[in-house]
């Protein structure tokens, strides 16, 4: 079960209207390495990782959707006053075609999200190793991001989902070494 | 969109909030992987009631945070009034 809490994670503050660092950041909505794609990588990965890092899994994977909250709302303010001509220019004239102003799980190139960006091997180590990675991806395209927009509203926002994924895989890295303990422990009698 | 009035407050109350929750989210994610911590946890215990106290001020003058029974609701059902966290 989840609850919806009615406020962001952190505030998004957008500085003008530029739909085409919209775009960009759909990389981060509907992405490979996107908030999406954590989300559900997480909490489908709980069910078979031992018991000791499932409330972490669940507990990253929740956040990791108040992430895409942010997201949703860049790309909702960025966007909001564009008129067709601008959406045109900044590349989003397709994506008007297809469906106005409204989002759309897709990356930065307009290709919509797949279940194959994410995997469950089963293997905890292997799992872990693949959520490191993915957060650590995550974090390059949040700095490719912030290097791409002089708004500091934004950069201020994109900044601080910059941090998380350093946080989470920091955690991630964590819950290894408590896997790895755990399987030494337990061949001792 | 009729959004109703927001009082110079409701930013600096929501952030606010969005501080202590923040610090509640880093305390859980840390816990997660730190069970035995005793300070830790005094500290998130300590914080909880804090946030506890803060989101019941902030609900009774900008309405319901959470529903499903999370949290009360004034006449007419006040969920579904704007503004909601991307329109603000």
């Amino acid at each position: 079960m989840w609850v919806y809490d009615k406020k962001l994670q952190y505030p998004v503050r957008v500085s003008k209207c530029d739909p085409m660092m919209a775009k960009f950041l759909l990389e981060q909505y509907g992405g490979a390495d996107g908030e999406l794609a954590a989300a559900l990588r997480y909490l489908n990965q709980r069910y078979s990782i031992p018991d000791k890092v499932i409330g972490l899994l669940t507990d990253i994977g929740t956040e990791e959707f108040a992430h895409l909250e942010m997201i949703a709302t860049m790309v909702y303010k960025l966007t909001k006053d564009a008129t067709v001509e601008q959406l045109k220019a900044a590349g989003l004239g397709d994506n008007y075609a297809q469906r106005d102003h409204a989002l759309f799980y897709a990356n930065s190139s307009g290709v919509p999200w797949t279940a194959s960006y994410i995997q469950a091997k089963g293997d905890p180590l292997a799992d872990l190793y693949e959520d490191i990675a993915a957060e650590e991806k995550a974090r390059a395209t949040y700095q490719w991001l912030i290097d791409m927009t002089d708004d500091v509203d934004l950069q201020d926002s994109l900044k601080f989902l910059r941090e998380r994924e350093i946080v989470h895989s920091l955690r991630f890295r964590e819950a290894v070494e408590i896997i790895k303990a755990d399987r030494e422990q337990k061949k001792i009698f | 969109m009729s959004e109703k009035q927001l009082d110079a407050q409701y930013y600096a109350k929501l952030e606010g909030l969005q501080q202590l929750d923040f610090a509640l989210v880093e305390l859980t994610l840390y816990l997660d992987t730190h069970p035995n911590d005793l300070n830790a946890l005094q500290q998130f215990n300590q914080l909880a009631q804090q946030r506890q106290h803060a989101a019941y001020q902030f609900e009774m003058q900008y309405g319901p945070l959470m529903q499903f029974g999370h949290s009360y609701s004034r006449f007419p059902w006040q969920w579904v009034e704007t503004p909601w966290p991307w329109q603000v």
